[in-house]
């Protein structure tokens, strides 16, 4: 018996750790995923033609330039992405050295590491799917490792066949264990920085386009209780960092800006004030603290700036939860210094020559600041499309944007905006924070995919106003939020296209809802239906061994569980049925004794017994041993006569 | 150093006999059919299935680190199905039976089959595996399908051979667990002597070559008749010398080539007992090539004259049961 893998074998690992690695692809370098299949498919080719491992001398060298391309692409092997692509790569090297069932597994086992990494980066229920496809892909190569299948040639369609029903099995302790399974409040190490994909939370800079990794992350953000009354959806503008320079392509702040306010912020009489808490989730920047447009107290542990939003003070405590006090008509400065004026009307040189012609143009024919406006969001209402997958700009993105390209999301809007008031002469800024919101029955839920971006400018006299551009261009923006109005491509916008989209769209929000925003809180709140209140880590654990183990005992039942569990035939049977109804009756049963021995026994002991046990004894003897096959009509009959015999003593 | 890991694994090996009276049971020889049920099967996870679980630790890590809840999923999933597996794999060997063991024939110091027919009962069972001293096989069974599983055994000593403990394992489905049981048949097969190689010619003595020269010169009608006696079988009665005489008339075995040969264990002198042994055998299967009738003498028993294969095979059980079963060298 050799271990050495067949072709076939081969193959199916071979096409498990091809198909692993191709659901990376997307966020693999396009060189190293060519490289990756120029490894994988001349090594099926020519084990076709010879087994045997690619000698070490091909190996090494393709290690080491491995590890130089990602360690040279991505500047350290560390972290998600950096890490997986190096698996990736590790994963289709073993392949050129596997031969033998060992090796297979372990490229197998390594396969379904990679498998669950690539659910890092994409977590949408379509790709769920494939990832669960393609782990049956890889348990069907372990099956077909087995070295004795029932029927030869090993067709794939079987093992596909038991890797799904091993993978139904496990469906239900998998749910469980993912219902019960503590999670952990704070990550044991870095998930943030460690590479440019991971976005949780805004950051105080923002390029167009920047924004749209965390419009997809349905992680959330923070959670917002309400006493008293709630805003509408359309007000539910929560301002985190106002950005007031641009550089051509990207708005960044200054330090200073976060200095205090020494006003104290006016609300006019009869304007409804809001009362909330607010508890932030995640690990994103702690630094600035969302709020509902425009807080009129800051919180213990931070201070209002004097453009108007929340700045966490340095120290030890990292603010969690806060209590704040909001109104949508609040007023902070009244009056704008000239130095500030010039920095808000600032316009990085050669960038928009375009937009400054058009906004010059309006100034001249419109004059007043308010048509101004109008007339920005009349052009973007006109000709723009919203779309969270914009083309990618030109150097100059504000003239590429406004003439060129005309698609994109809320940080385009924001940007071009604030470029074409300050063109026109008007002192305006960024905002970034959150918009929208998920309502519970007690809480509003906040995700990164809530992030928004959207525009302030001055007018004298009445101070800073908020204008949202994108809600000019995509109104579903500010009543959906951000993913679901992205319209997409045209063809998906008719007919049974769209009726199958919706349909999608509900399971993928299901998927959301039930799967990928499963966190802590949730799990508390599906917990208390069932019951159970305030549960700690170490309950949980309990549960979740507790589960474990009636599932254990459960599959020990059925794995040990035999419907053909029988010692000999219907005679034997019902001979050892009798002989156990004679024992009760104080006739004790003796291993090596033969029927006339025991008769003898009987009549000893229960002479009154003797002529009903005689016809019986004689029967079983000629059924017995008369015939190797004894005829089933007789057989029946003496089982029945034997069942019916009682033993009478006297 | 290996010798002091090999003595601790001894060490431990005795203790778990002593105190898992399971594996002391299985130790004895048992009756056949033998039928492997839960009391008797084992399971523990292979280096792969450890190695597996590392691994699976290291994603959930990963994955509730994250706080990326379809990863968490994934492991979940994973980890069931690792878990399921294992019941997977304790029903393929739960419930197998062996049902009986038959050797083909069997010299001492060449390689022989023994087969072990197990039976399925209702339920498919792929890659079992059997693993017998250094001999180790796999198959698959159908339900309700009984086969043979050939072992390939080797021997150097005549007499009754006993297999001894045969594991019985598998590491279905994903090779993480693997479910193992012995089984020790009650069963002997018997081993015959090695036959001597090169032996030297069969003992051909004077007086047969004489008989077979007055048999040449006898009435060609006589040549190996003789009367029917009522024990010889039908097929012998040689039917047309029978019309010509009043009585019945059949083919002499023992004079069909002559005097029977007479293979003497006390004629060889000067040989070891094994030797002897060997030799006899040599001859008895040479002479049984050549057709020739032989009488075997043994110090205790006679067999023959006679010819024929249920001769040969009584005569190489008498040699394969002299007593003093001392090991036969190998010829080369």
């Amino acid at each position: 018996m050799t271990d050495l893998l067949d072709r076939q074998q081969f193959e199916r690992v071979a096409l498990a750790v091809a198909a692993t690695v191709a659901l990376h692809v997307d966020h693999l370098p396009a060189g190293l995923s060519f490289a990756l299949a120029a490894t994988i498919a001349p090594r099926v080719i020519t084990r076709r033609r010879a087994a045997g491992a690619v000698s070490w001398w091909v190996r090494v060298p393709l290690t080491v330039f491995l590890l130089m391309f990602v360690s040279l692409q991505y500047g350290n092997i560390f972290g998600r992405v950096p890490g997986t692509a190096l698996a990736c790569g590790m994963l289709a090297l073993k392949l050129l050295e596997a031969e033998r069932t060992r090796d297979a597994r372990v490229a197998l086992g390594f396969a379904s590491f990679v498998l669950m990494s690539s659910l890092l980066f994409t977590q949408t229920l379509l790709f769920s799917l494939a990832v669960c496809g393609v782990l049956g892909l890889v348990i069907a190569g372990l099956l077909s490792l087995q070295p004795a299948p029932l029927a030869e040639p090993r067709r794939l369609q079987p093992d596909l066949w038991r890797a799904s029903v091993l993978l139904g099995i496990a469906v239900p302790l998998a749910l469980a264990a993912f219902v019960l399974l503590p999670r952990l409040n704070a990550p044991l190490w870095g998930t943030r920085g460690d590479d440019t994909l991971t976005s949780t939370g805004l950051s105080d800079s923002m390029a167009p386009g920047q924004f749209v990794r965390l419009m997809l992350d349905e992680s959330p953000a923070f959670r917002a209780e309400f006493k008293g009354p709630r805003p509408r959806t359309q007000s539910l503008y929560f301002r985190t960092i106002v950005l007031s320079d641009f550089d051509g392509t990207t708005w960044t702040r200054r330090f200073s800006d976060a200095r205090p306010s020494d006003a104290m912020p006016q609300v006019p009489a009869r304007s409804p004030i809001y009362d909330y808490t607010v508890t932030l989730e995640g690990s994103g920047d702690r630094r600035w603290l969302p709020a509902l447009d425009l807080p009129i107290v800051a919180p213990e542990g931070s201070r209002l700036s004097r453009e108007q939003i929340l700045v966490a003070r340095p120290g030890p405590v990292v603010v969690g939860t806060y209590d704040l006090q909001s109104s949508p008509d609040a007023k902070l400065d009244t009056s704008l210094p000239g130095a500030d004026r010039a920095r808000l009307l600032a316009l990085p040189p050669g960038y928009g020559k375009q937009a400054r012609e058009l906004a010059r143009r309006w100034r001249d024919q419109l004059r007043s600041d308010d048509r101004i406006v109008e007339a920005a969001l009349k052009l973007f209402h006109s000709s723009f499309d919203y779309t969270l997958e914009p083309p990618p700009l030109a150097r100059d993105t504000v003239d590429d944007f406004l003439f060129g390209t005309k698609a994109g999301f809320c940080e385009h809007y924001a940007s071009a905006f604030v470029f074409l008031m300050r063109a026109a002469g008007i002192p305006a800024r960024v905002v970034t924070g959150y918009q929208g919101g998920w309502w519970s029955s007690e809480y509003l839920l906040v995700r990164q995919s809530d992030a928004h971006a959207w525009a302030e400018v001055w007018s004298d006299g009445e101070g800073w106003k908020r204008v949202d551009p994108t809600a000019a261009v995509s109104p579903d923006r500010i009543e959906l939020g951000a993913a679901q109005s992205d319209p997409n491509a045209g063809w998906m916008r008719s007919g049974w296209l769209r009726e199958l989209r919706n349909q999608l769209d509900i399971a993928n929000s299901l998927w959301t809802r039930s799967v990928i925003s499963f966190d802590s809180l949730r799990q508390h709140a599906l917990l208390t239906e069932f019951g159970a209140s305030e549960l700690s880590h170490g309950d949980l654990l309990l549960a979740l061994s507790i589960v474990l183990a009636l599932t254990m005992a459960l599959a020990a039942g059925w794995a040990m569980w035999d419907r053909r569990v029988h010692h000999g035939d219907p005679l034997d049977r019902a001979w050892q049925r009798f002989r156990a109804a004679l024992a009760r009756g104080g006739i004790d049963e003796r291993t090596a004794e033969g029927p006339l021995d025991l008769r003898a026994r009987v009549h000893a002991a229960a002479p009154a017994s003797a002529p009903a046990i005689d016809p019986l004894v004689d029967e079983y003897v000629a059924l017995r041993y008369g015939s190797p096959a004894p005829e089933p009509l007789r057989v029946a009959r003496l089982v029945r006569r034997l069942r019916a015999f009682r033993l009478r003593r006297r | 150093m290996p010798s002091t890991f090999a003595s601790w694994r001894l060490r431990a090996l005795a203790l778990a006999e002593r105190r898992l009276p399971a594996l002391t049971r299985l130790r004895r020889p048992e009756a056949l059919p033998v039928r492997l049920d839960r009391r008797r099967i084992y399971v523990l996870p292979t280096p792969f299935g450890l190695v597996f679980a590392a691994l699976l630790f290291v994603m959930l890590v990963g994955a509730l680190n994250y706080g990326n809840n379809p990863a968490v999923l994934f492991t979940c999933l994973l980890g069931s199905v690792a878990a399921a597996s294992l019941f997977a794999g304790f029903r393929v060997a739960s419930g197998l039976v062996l049902a009986r063991v038959h050797a083909a024939e069997a010299y001492a110091g060449e390689p022989f089959v023994v087969n072990l027919r197990f039976d399925p009962a209702a339920r498919d069972r792929a890659s079992l595996r059997l693993r017998h001293g250094a001999f180790e096989t796999a198959f698959a069974l159908h339900a309700n399908q009984p086969s043979d599983v050939s072992v390939v055994v080797e021997t150097p000593h005549r007499g009754w051979y006993r297999p001894g403990r045969i594991r019985v394992w598998t590491d279905y489905p994903l090779g993480l667990f693997q479910v193992w049981s012995w089984v020790n048949p009650d069963v002997d097969i018997l081993v015959y002597p090695s036959p001597e190689r090169a032996a030297p010619p069969l003992p051909v003595s004077g007086d047969t070559r004489i008989g077979e020269q007055a048999h040449a010169g006898a009435s060609e009608e006589h040549a190996g008749l003789r009367d029917y006696r009522p024990s010889d079988p039908p097929r012998l009665i040689a039917w047309k010398a029978s019309v010509r005489h009043d009585s019945l008339l059949v083919r002499d075995v023992e004079h069909r080539s002559g005097e029977a040969l007479a293979l003497d264990h006390a004629s060889l002198r000067g040989l070891d007992e094994e030797a002897r042994i060997r030799r006899l055998a040599a001859w008895a299967m040479a002479a049984e090539r050549l057709q020739r009738a032989y009488s075997l003498r043994l110090p205790h028993e006679t067999l023959g004259p006679a010819l024929g294969a249920d001769h040969l095979r009584a005569c190489l059980r008498a040699l394969a049961l002299m007593p003093g079963r001392a090991a036969v060298d190998r010829d080369d």
